[in-house]
């Protein structure tokens, strides 16, 4: 289990390949990337993501432990940045590997709704026009229930 | 008893403050956030809707009816918007 939380910058595609070579047991490997999004309106000046130093490594690797033991992966990388982050800069990756697909994308599935809601980060979106913490949504709360 | 308070995101900004020490007789989170809304304005402005409020115990997610007893740090924030 490789957890990191950290203000620079990475890679996906040299973690993605380093996860992969790690993992030569395994036959399916899932990578997402979440990305800074612009605004509609192209007004974002960055995303200032703040977080709960004590507690975001442990909550991630309760939430990283789980997925291996429900979908038995062989291995589990979660990256998230904090600090001010530019529109089109990876915020934060997921990796999983397992033998077989279907459980590196559920297990992938499930990091993603469990880091949305129950991981310690807080978004701000610094416009041109101003600046407002993003709202936590109703969906993503919700998607919690299908696990 | 004395507690360690942090403060994330727009609570943090409300109150103005990250953290902070109090000392309190409270018996519950909930009690010791009615007893700070009750103390001055920024708080009660941080703390006006507490169906917007999470908080964690000891660095758990943890809810308001959680006990004071023994408890070293609570944190108070809106709701989580990781990944």
């Amino acid at each position: 289990m490789d957890i990191r939380v950290q203000p620079a910058t990475f890679d996906p595609g040299a973690e993605a390949n380093a996860f992969t070579a790690a993992s030569r047991g395994s036959g399916a490997v899932v990578t997402f990337t979440g990305i800074v999004r612009d605004t509609e309106a192209g007004t974002l000046r960055h995303l200032e993501i703040e977080h709960y130093p004590g507690m975001t490594a442990s909550s991630i690797k309760a939430i990283a432990g789980e997925a291996v033991a429900r979908w038995s992966l062989d291995a589990v990388l979660v990256i998230h940045r904090h600090g001010a982050l530019a529109p089109g800069e990876a915020i934060m990756m997921v990796a999983t590997a397992a033998r077989h697909r279907a459980g590196a994308f559920a297990a992938a599935d499930f990091l993603m709704d469990y880091l949305k809601s129950r991981a310690p980060f807080w978004k701000k979106e610094v416009r041109t026009d101003g600046a407002d913490w993003v709202d936590a949504k109703a969906e993503d709360e919700a998607a919690l229930s299908r696990w | 008893m004395t507690v360690d308070l942090l403060y994330f995101a727009w609570v943090r900004e409300r109150i103005g403050l990250p953290r902070e020490r109090v000392d309190t007789d409270a018996a519950t989170v909930g009690e010791l956030i009615t007893e700070l809304a009750a103390r001055e304005e920024r708080y009660a402005l941080a703390f006006s809707d507490l169906s917007a409020l999470r908080v964690a115990v000891d660095q758990e997610l943890s809810s308001l009816d959680a006990p004071l007893t023994g408890v070293r740090e609570i944190a108070v924030f809106p709701p989580m918007t990781g990944g």
